[in-house]
């Protein structure tokens, strides 16, 4: 027999082709859900019980029989609280495991780290933590909440039990650069005015000279989105100055990594924040939650705002992917966009069909004695800060993070 | 008024805690002329010490002062005879095998305490100047280094095994000769450096998150203050903390806390461009 070069060629590519099929019909067998989160290094505060609430959400959707018939699988990466690590993971889920969805990041460095390669991959993103706001992009979903959410709400009450003017003290990275200014907005709605705004770089963890300068600018009220293990000294420090029973706090990110369990009593009680969950919650859904987590790792003290939206973000893909009656991107996301709803252990939490954002309740709260005691609930808060500049509805093809104009 | 004494106090501060991250660095260094890249790591433990000993119960500054210190210095006495004594004279070789020894102590830190934040809170409570709260803890701070610097002169200038380190870190040949063995005189000091980067380290850790990773945070301004000092060992130490302490906190106070830092930077390089050997090798020529 004779062969050609181009007739050799197409039959080794079709014999070599048959061979890999069986492997690629293995291979599909489990749903792959890749999880990417820093579960060592400074951030493995906020990382760690994210990556227990992953397992937790899939070991349940795996003994409910999976998805679609088919079983759920975590592919995990730790990316060590290092940026860099984020890329090279984000490539190696979505081009060498092939994932269906991917669920992580942490910081919005981290996000933006692998935003751009879900995109490009078309693999579906899950982005589980409150943030900035404003990412505009129909790959994504951001199940956390944002400033509208939260420090619309928490401003106007703290700045009532103080007083109209507003030290800002801010990390120094997109989510602070963006959260200041979205603080600064609504310290102005309000009536108030913001003396001063302070960035620093995330490992700084002196504040000696700021404690200073902060008395100098005499405030009525600081607002605090400082982020991770080092910006932890500065409650610390704040304390040990005297200063904490002077001037009040508010923080849009103390508490969702638990720093209410790390700082005590007397560094802590008395700080204001909003969030979407509290383990003081009294509703049977976070009860049978924290059962469930009781049982899966011994206790309950790890559980946090972050992780809480972890489980509720791949619950929430869950139902997109039963309704759409398929794995594949397009309809998950068609399915999503139907406004897709589920009760989490914080509540009702809803798909935002306009933006990929969630609606969702939303607690002012105080630290108290290690806990956070709810003060005041809004019921089912609509992302209307994202709402204003994104509509993926008419614009499908948007793929910004829109920055708040002051 | 009361601004410029809250100001002055944080200079002070800024200052004394230079003094004691680089103290332990100056003596091995300034003595043995051994460089110790694993000095942050030293720090470091003397933190987990410090935090160890606290919850198991012990008085926090019996934790810091005592135990601490002695912890450490133990730690560097099993080091200096495991692997720098082998590496005396040999500079390049000690800075290898003590940056080899930083990475064993980070990985040692994370197997036994986790790569997880941990503290403990201030033991001092802050006071009130005029309209201003003042953290008490950084006049502890300043104490303990004003006393380190009176026990360092004292010891050295003041007691026979103080003149006896002195004589052989100028010509151990001749100490050697006199009857005085180096080999034990730099075991010695190796373990009283060892002990001060202890101390510094539990000193530093209520003000801190403690992290495995800590020691990395100060071996540059450990170093920088130590090179930057010259040859002399106590005047060199402190003329350049205070030169840096001091060029920090200006800045800070003037602009922002990240360009105190790079004003640091910026005026070590300086600093080094006009006096490449050191402050002392200038100023105060011949003190101790």
């Amino acid at each position: 027999m004779s062969l050609n070069r181009r007739e050799f060629l197409g039959r080794t590519a079709a014999l070599t082709g048959a061979a890999m099929l069986p492997t690629a019909t293995l291979a599909a067998d489990k749903i792959q859900l890749g999880s990417i989160l820093d579960t060592s290094g400074i951030f493995d505060a906020y990382g760690k019980p994210m990556d227990q609430a992953t397992r937790l959400a899939v070991a349940e959707i795996n003994a409910n029989g999976g998805l679609l018939g088919r079983e759920v699988e975590i592919i995990d990466y730790d990316t060590q609280s290092d940026m860099a690590l984020y890329s090279q993971y984000a490539q190696k889920l979505t081009r060498q495991d092939q994932v269906d969805v991917v669920h992580g990041g942490i910081l919005s460095a981290s996000r933006e780290a692998i935003r751009q390669t879900m995109r490009k991959t078309q693999t579906l993103y899950f982005y589980n933590v409150q943030y900035e706001g404003g990412v505009c992009d129909r790959n994504m979903f951001a199940t956390g909440v944002t400033p509208a959410q939260q420090v619309e709400v928490l401003v106007p009450y703290a700045m009532k039990k103080s007083g109209p003017r507003v030290h800002i003290l801010a990390a120094d990275y997109n989510y602070g650069q963006i959260t200041a200014r979205w603080i600064q907005k609504f310290v102005q709605d309000n009536g108030g005015e913001v003396v001063a705004t302070d960035f620093f770089p995330l490992d700084v963890s002196d504040f000696g000279s700021t404690i200073t300068k902060i008395q100098q600018t005499a405030p009525d009220l600081i607002v605090a989105p400082l982020v991770g293990g080092a910006h932890l000294s500065f409650f610390r420090q704040w304390a040990a100055a005297g200063m904490k029973d002077k001037i009040p706090l508010a923080s849009t990110t103390l508490g969702v990594g638990n720093e209410h369990k790390v700082l005590t009593p007397e560094e802590g009680n008395g700080i204001m924040v909003a969030y979407n969950y509290s383990q003081e919650l009294d509703t049977p859904e976070n009860k049978a939650f924290k059962e469930k987590w009781q049982a899966a790792y011994g206790d309950t003290k790890a559980i946090h705002e972050l992780a809480v939206s972890t489980y509720q973000g791949i619950l929430l893909w869950a139902e997109g992917v039963k309704k759409a009656g398929s794995i594949d991107r397009d309809p998950v996301i068609e399915a999503l966009e139907t406004g897709i709803a589920i009760v989490g252990p914080a509540g009702n939490i809803a798909i935002d069909p306009q933006t990929h954002h969630v609606t969702l309740d939303v607690h002012i709260m105080e630290f108290e004695d290690q806990g956070m005691t709810v003060i005041e609930t809004l019921n089912q808060v609509a992302p209307v800060d994202t709402q204003a500049v994104c509509n993926l509805q008419e614009n499908p093809d948007d793929n910004t993070q829109y920055e708040i104009e002051i | 008024m009361d601004i410029s004494f809250v100001i002055l106090v944080e200079m002070l501060y800024a200052v004394a805690s230079l003094v004691l991250i680089s103290a332990g660095l100056a003596v091995v260094f300034g003595m043995m002329k051994v460089i110790n890249l694993a000095h942050g790591e030293f720090m470091m433990m003397g933190g987990y010490a410090t935090i160890t000993a606290v919850g198991l119960g012990v008085n926090v500054f019996v934790a810091m002062l005592i135990i601490a210190p002695i912890v450490v210095g133990l730690i560097g006495l099993v080091v200096e005879r495991l692997v720098i004594r082998h590496l005396y004279g040999r500079l390049i070789d000690t800075m290898l095998a003590t940056w080899g020894l930083s990475l064993v102590f980070i990985g040692l830190a994370t197997m036994i305490f986790g790569n997880t934040t941990t503290g403990i809170s201030t033991p001092i409570t802050g006071f009130a100047v005029g309209g201003y709260q003042v953290s008490g803890y950084n006049f502890f701070i300043i104490v303990v280094a004003v006393l380190l610097v009176i026990a360092m002169i004292a010891v050295l200038k003041g007691t026979r095994a103080g003149l006896i380190a002195r004589g052989t870190m100028q010509r151990s040949d001749m100490a050697a000769a006199l009857g005085y063995s180096p080999d034990r005189i730099y075991m010695a000091t190796f373990f009283c450096g060892s002990a001060l980067s202890g101390l510094a380290g539990a000193i530093l850790a209520p003000l801190v998150g403690l992290v495995p990773s800590s020691g990395g945070a100060y071996i540059a301004e450990a170093f920088i203050t130590v090179i930057a000092g010259g040859p002399s060992l106590i005047a060199g130490l402190v003329s350049s903390a205070t030169t840096f302490g001091v060029v920090n906190q200006v800045f800070t106070f003037a602009i922002s806390p990240v360009i105190g830092e790079v004003a640091l930077l910026i005026a070590a390089v300086i600093l080094l461009r006009a006096m490449p050997q050191g402050i002392t090798s200038r100023f105060f020529r011949g003190r101790l």
